[in-house]
Parts: structure tokens; sequence; C-alpha cells
């Protein structure tokens, strides 16, 4: 695809345009619609353009396998992790109220933490996932 | 493979999140904590049960050597049996009708989501804990034949997830929930079954996939429905509210969707076509974990909703579950004997025998009173360590033979005569033979009959049971009386054989003390029945 | 006649039998996986339908106007789980029927039952 002028100037206009709405989507989900879930979708997205204009290759250039399997892992643990430290500030599993001084700022750092474990493991799984199907050899 | 399940899980998981965070973000939180103290962590228990396997599987992820992985899911599934027991001791001692309520995130119920531990899930958190660990300690040397290495800690993540999932079905109070956790554990344990030697096993993975999806579904279904009517989602406030509703005709869909759903998953006799094929083709220590754990989940949902959430007068009176379950589960219970006699492979065979038993649980739950369904549950606690027992010596089996088809066991019986040895002894509970497990819930179930003044139902389960000696017979006799092939075998590794030795002395001693078991089983019957208004 | 109001409950019964009846009678199966597909699209209508509630409005307060009428915003909520559920569902028999596709050379349950049964 590459050789194809309109499709990489558009491509490549349009990507990071895509990835900076995600960010959009992510941190704006504390106030609006919006969240890890849309953000991380949207993320993936603009990576997987990327693939398919670029090929596989380059794409795996950018994130390689590992690193995504690493990406996922800390975006759970990242989740499981504000639950265990809203225990240890004395809440309940996953009661964001305790994690700062008083219990708006609190709901407001959980969330936002939640959401970029949210985002980051959705996003990883996503490109994941095109990756695991585009690398086959033998696609139907 | 295993990879997709694992990605799949995780996103579901953060689904799970999203659910919890954005949902009560409208809602007013009330209230505020003190300022620092020390943690009490027993306090817990009941997230740390469900959060613990949760973290440990991307850390297996990251861990990556099979060795660490393994040392770390052992861990973590002896620390959540350790919780387990600990929860059941606890409300154990509250007596009757005790519960131990955790709310998620400091969200009071109905609003928020309640982990809600009584005698009943309890119980069952400590077979689905327990079973793990067994399985887990037995699972390097097994997996070794089956799945490259370099695979092996995403099988650990997937178990991990699937424990996960199943401790959280078990757990939790919120009826959304449930469906959430029934698709985590289900997600995994198609990506344990497709890691089976055979290309057999992915077909029997998408064939559970697709069945088990529909399921999931209409158990969705039902939920939604209840909410149409209710409003809510939490387990106690749903059946205080649906006894107000009484029984209009949304309610009846719902419990007719739910029962449909659950039964897919729990593999009831005309919805079990998926589970022969998936128990076959599975790696042999996964059968040994998702046929223990799996179904009994499933049955504890079925009970759950039924007794709980339904209540007796609406499930029975108005809808006459009976009616409709106690032909099924005598059908099970014949059909699926019948069926097993004439099965060429043995681990087949005990697939089979699965469904049958299945039938027994189902049984005691349409018999709707005190002794029938301290049968059934019972049965549960006792069929999940025999047949996890008895697919842990077919374990050791295809290490050995390579094979579990009847034809390749022959003179087994003198090749390995511990691990056979085994094998007879789970057969005998399989068949309910007095000291052993088996018969102690099969000796609830007839009381339960009787009880119920249906004794040609008491007569059935112990026809039923000669199906049993049949197919436990046809092995024996190849085992003991055919001639040995030519060869030496070497015994079974100690890591397969002292589990499935534990799980089925296990049987021999919850055949002779019964205080544990029936006590526990009684107690949430008497809850199930009681608690209904 | 259908009441305008129900008109969404309708759609969702047919929704929901045209995906179990691909599920059932389609051999083919990437087609089951439409199928399936379709039936939890089915599901989450029927949730989303009854998150509507008559006058409201999207549910993210709107400031200086106290009796506005909100949707419920909690059925959406627990669909975006179950999509991603159905997602995840997809995404792995997906990548059954990809492997299925490189052990049996079809995708057809029939041909697959063929070729276990000649063995």
């Amino acid at each position: 695809m590459i050789r194809h002028v309109i499709l990489r100037i558009v491509a490549k206009t349009l990507i990071p345009c895509i990835l900076l709405f995600a960010f959009y989507v992510q941190f704006h989900g504390d106030f609006g619609p919006g969240g890890g879930f849309q953000a991380g979708v949207i993320f993936a997205a603009g990576i997987i353009l990327f693939a398919l204009m670029f090929g596989l290759p380059a794409a795996r250039r950018v994130c390689s396998p590992r690193a995504l399997e690493i990406l996922i892992s800390l975006g759970v643990l990242l989740y499981g992790g504000v639950g265990l430290a809203s225990i240890f500030k004395g809440g309940n599993f996953l009661d964001y109220s305790v994690l700062a001084h008083d219990a708006v700022h609190g709901q407001h750092i959980g969330i936002f933490l939640v959401e970029l474990g949210v985002g980051l493991t959705v996003t990883a799984v996503m490109i994941k996932l095109f990756f695991l199907f585009a690398g086959r050899k033998h696609i139907l | 493979m295993s990879l997709f399940a694992q990605l799949a899980s995780l996103t579901v998981q953060a689904g799970n999140g999203a659910h919890h965070s954005d949902a009560q973000h409208a809602a007013q939180h009330a209230a505020q904590h003190a300022a620092q103290q020390a943690v009490n962590w027993s306090e817990h228990l009941p997230a740390l049960q469900i959060a613990l396997p949760l973290l440990a599987a991307p850390l297996c992820v990251l861990l990556r050597r099979a060795r660490l992985a393994w040392g770390l899911a052992m861990l973590v599934s002896a620390g959540a049996l350790a919780i387990s027991l600990t929860l059941l001791g606890r409300v154990l001692a509250l007596g009757e009708g005790g519960a131990i309520s955790y709310h998620l995130g400091g969200w009071q119920p109905p609003w928020g989501i309640e982990y809600r531990i009584d005698a009943l899930n309890a119980f069952v958190l400590v077979i689905v804990t327990g079973i793990s660990t067994v399985v887990m300690a037995a699972t390097p040397r097994s997996l070794e034949s089956e799945l490259p290495r370099e695979r092996h800690y995403l099988y650990y993540a997937a178990y991990l997830l699937c424990m996960t999932g199943l401790a959280g079905i078990t757990i939790t109070g919120d009826a959304f929930n449930i469906f959430v956790f029934l698709e985590i554990s289900s997600l995994s344990a198609y990506a344990l079954i497709s890691m089976g030697r055979t290309r057999r096993a992915v077909t029997s993975a998408y064939q559970y996939l697709v069945m088990g999806t529909i399921g999931g579904t209409f158990l969705l279904l039902g939920i939604g429905l209840l909410y149409m009517v209710t409003g809510t989602l939490n387990i106690a406030d749903l059946s205080e509210r649906l006894a107000l509703v009484g029984a209009n005709r949304t309610v009846l869909v719902a419990l007719a969707c739910i029962v449909a759903g659950v039964s897919i998953k729990l593999a009831l006799f005309p919805l079990h076509v998926w589970l022969p094929n998936a128990y076959t083709y599975a790696p042999a220590v996964v059968t040994a974990f998702l046929a223990a754990t799996a179904t009994k989940v499933a049955y504890y949902v079925l009970v759950r909703f039924v007794f709980s959430v339904f209540g007796t007068p609406l499930a029975f009176d108005e809808l006459h579950l009976d009616a409709l379950l106690l032909p099924l589960a005598i059908l099970a219970m014949f059909g699926a004997s019948l069926v097993a006699i004439y099965q060429a492979d043995v681990k087949r065979m005990l697939a089979w025998s699965s469904v049958a038993q299945i039938g027994y649980m189902v049984l005691g739950l349409a018999l709707a009173n005190e002794s029938g369904l301290t049968g059934g549950l019972v049965h549960l606690f006792n069929h999940a360590l025999m047949k996890s027992g008895l697919f842990l010596v077919m374990a050791c089996f295809a290490l050995r033979l390579g094979s579990t088809r009847l034809e390749d066991l022959a003179g087994v019986g003198h090749r390995m005569p511990l691990t056979f040895g085994a094998f007879v002894l789970g057969g005998l509970s399989l068949i309910g033979v007095p000291m052993t497990a088996g018969f102690v819930s099969k000796w609830y179930l007839v009381r339960g009959a009787l009880e119920a003044g249906m004794w040609p139902l008491a007569a059935a389960i112990l026809l039923s049971s000669l199906l049993a000696v049949a197919y436990i017979w046809r092995v024996v006799e190849v085992a003991w009386f055919r001639e040995p092939a030519t060869g030496d075998l070497r015994r079974a590794p100690l890591s397969i054989l002292v589990p499935a030795w534990i799980l089925l002395l296990g049987t021999l001693y919850f055949g002779l003390h019964t205080s544990f078991t029936v006590g526990t089983a009684s107690a949430a019957a008497r809850l199930l029945l009681g608690g209904t208004p | 006649m259908i009441e305008p109001g129900l008109y969404n409950y309708w759609l969702c019964v047919i929704l929901m039998m045209t995906g179990l009846y691909v599920v059932m009678a389609k051999g083919n199966l990437v087609k089951k996986v439409i199928g399936l597909n379709l039936f939890q699209v089915s599901v989450i209508m029927l949730y989303v339908t009854m998150g509507k509630v008559e006058g409201g409005t999207a549910p993210i307060v709107v400031e200086g106007a106290p009796d506005t009428i909100y949707s419920n915003p909690l059925p959406h909520v627990l669909m975006l789980t179950a999509i991603v559920v159905g997602v995840a569902t997809t995404a792995l028999a997906l990548s059954f029927v990809v492997r299925i596709h490189e052990d049996y050379g079809t995708i057809e349950e029939g041909d697959i039952a063929a070729m276990e049964e000649g063995r």
C-alpha cells in the first residue's frame, strides 16, 4: 500500500489525529463520555491503520509482541494494584475515596488510574489480536 | 491459542471494572473514611479470594519461565484454598443463616457489587480452590507431554483466570457479576481445552464455545428480564422484590431463560453434547480441573437462582420446574450411563459418566426437600473429588501408555498397580459402594426421594448405579484379566500419582466421616429452603 | 398492530431468532460465529431499550436544571461489558476457526465430521 500516494498521505495525516483523539477520549473520560475502552480501541485502530499501510514488520517494530504482552499484564496489574492500594489505605477493595485526602479527589485519582489500566490493556489486546490474525501464514 | 483467551479474559475483566466504576459514577458516595489505620487484612479476605488469582495471572505472563509461573500459580492457588477454608470456618461459626458481606469499592448494596458468602458458596469455594490446588500440583509433569514448554506460562495464566472466574461466580452476590465471571471462566476454559494434543481439541473447544456462549447469553437475557421487572441486580434484593412482584409473565420467561442458559453450562442431559468431546480431547489436567469445578459451579448457579432468587413457590408451584428437571435428570442418569458403557476410550467413558452424575445432582435439586438438596450438594463435593481423581489417573495412563483407549489398558492393573488401584477406588465411589463418598450422596438422594413419596425414583437411583457397575467393571476386567502387552512400564510419576491418591483417599475419608460434607450441605440446604419467603 | 413503543422489542426477538437459526442451521463455522454475534447483539439491544426513560436525555448531569429526566445509565454500562465479552468470544472463536482451517483445510462442519469419521 505504501506506493499509493493518496493512501499514504491520508494515512500519515490521519494516524496522529487518531492517536491524539484516543488520548482525548482516555483523559476526558473522567468528566464526560469516554474512558479506557473506547480510547484503547481508537488507539489500536491507529496502530492497525499503520500496519495496513506500512506492513506488519514495520508495525511489529513499533510495538513488539513481547512488549504488548507486558502491556496487557501491566494494565491488569495497575487495575488490581489500585484495588490493593485502597485496602492499604484502609478502605475496601477498589474504594477510591481513601486514595487521597478527601473522597472527591480520591475518586478522581482512582478512576483515572483504573481507566488508564483498562486503556493500556485494551490497546495492547486489540493490537495483539490484529497481529496474531494477520501474522498467520494461511488465512482462510 | 491460549493467548487469545487470556487476552480475551483480561479484556472482560477490564469490562467488569468499568461496569463497576462507571455505573455508580453518578451516585453519591456518602461514607467518609477515618484517617489512616492499621489494615486488617482478614476483613478483606473475600476480595483477596478473587484479586489474588486475578493479579497472579498477568504476573505469570510477565514471569514467562514455566517453573516460575507454576510456582506462583501453585502458591496463589494454595493461598486461595486457605482463604476459602477460613471463610467457611467463619461462616459456619456465624451459625444458621449467617453470611459475610463484603462491599466492593465501599458502595452499599444493592447499588454496589456485593460479595456475599453463606454456607452454600463457602462450601463451593472450598471445592473450587481445593481441586484447583491439587490439580495444579500434578500439572507440570502431565503438561510436559502435551504442550511445548515455552507456552506453559500462558497455560498457567489461563488456568488462574479460569479459577478466578469460577471462584468469582461463586462468591458474588450480584446477578450481572455472575455473568461476567461466567464468561471469564468460560473463555479461559475454551482456551485451555483447545491446548489438547490432537486437532480434535480445537473443534471440541469451538463446539463448547458456541454452546457455552448461547448458554451465557441466555443467562444474560434472563438477568436482563429480572432487572426489567425489579430494577435491581443484587441477589438478596432481587429475591425480596420478586416475592412482591409475584409470577407475572416476564418473571417466568426470566426463570426459563436462566434455567436454559445454566443448563447448557451444566451439561444437563439434552444440552450436554459439548461435554464428552471437550473432556476427551482437552489436556488431561484440564479435564481433571474442569470436570470437578466448571459443571459444579454451574450447578451452584442453578441452585442459587432457583432457590435464593426465585424461591420455591415461584419455581416449583408456579412454573413446575420439577416437572421439567426430574425427567431430564432421570434421562441423564440412565441415558448417559448407558452410553458410557459402550465407549472405547476410558476418558470419554468418564466424561459420559459425568453427564450421568450431573443427573443425580439435578435430581436432588428437583426434589426440593432438605434431604434431596443435601444429597445434591454432597454429591457435588464427592463427585468433584472422585472425578478429579479419576481424570488424574487418566493423566498417568496418558503419560505412560500414550493413550487412554480401553484396548491399550490391557493388563495395566499388573503393570501399574498403584495407579490402577486408585482407579478402582474412584470407580467404587462412582458406583456408590457403602463406605465410599458416593454412597453418602446417593443415600441422601434416596432418602429425599422417599420423603417426597416417590419410591420409584429411589429405585431408579439404585438401578442406574448398577449401570455404573457395568462401565467400571469393563475397565477393571480389561486391566486385570487381559494379557498385558509386553515391555516394561515405568511407574507413574509421583507428582501426578500423589494428588490422585489424595483425592481418591479423600472420597474414602468423606465416605466414613460425613460430618463435614453433610453438615455443611444440610446447613446450606436449610438456608436455601427456609430462606425463601 | 405493533405498538410503536414496543417496536424495539420486536426487533430484538427477530434478531435473536435469526441469530439462533444461523447458529443451528449453517454448517460454515464463520457463519456460526456471525449467528452467535447476532444473538448477543439482540440481548444488548434489549438492555439498551429497557434503559430508555421516556423524555429522558443522556445521563450526564446538566448544570442548573435539577428536574431534568435522565435515561437509566446502568443497562448501558452493563452492555459495555457484554460487548467486550462478545468481542472476546468472537476473537477466540475466529482464532479457533483459523486453526481448524489450518488443520483440516476446511471450515465446513459436515466436511470436518466426514474427515473424522473416515479416519
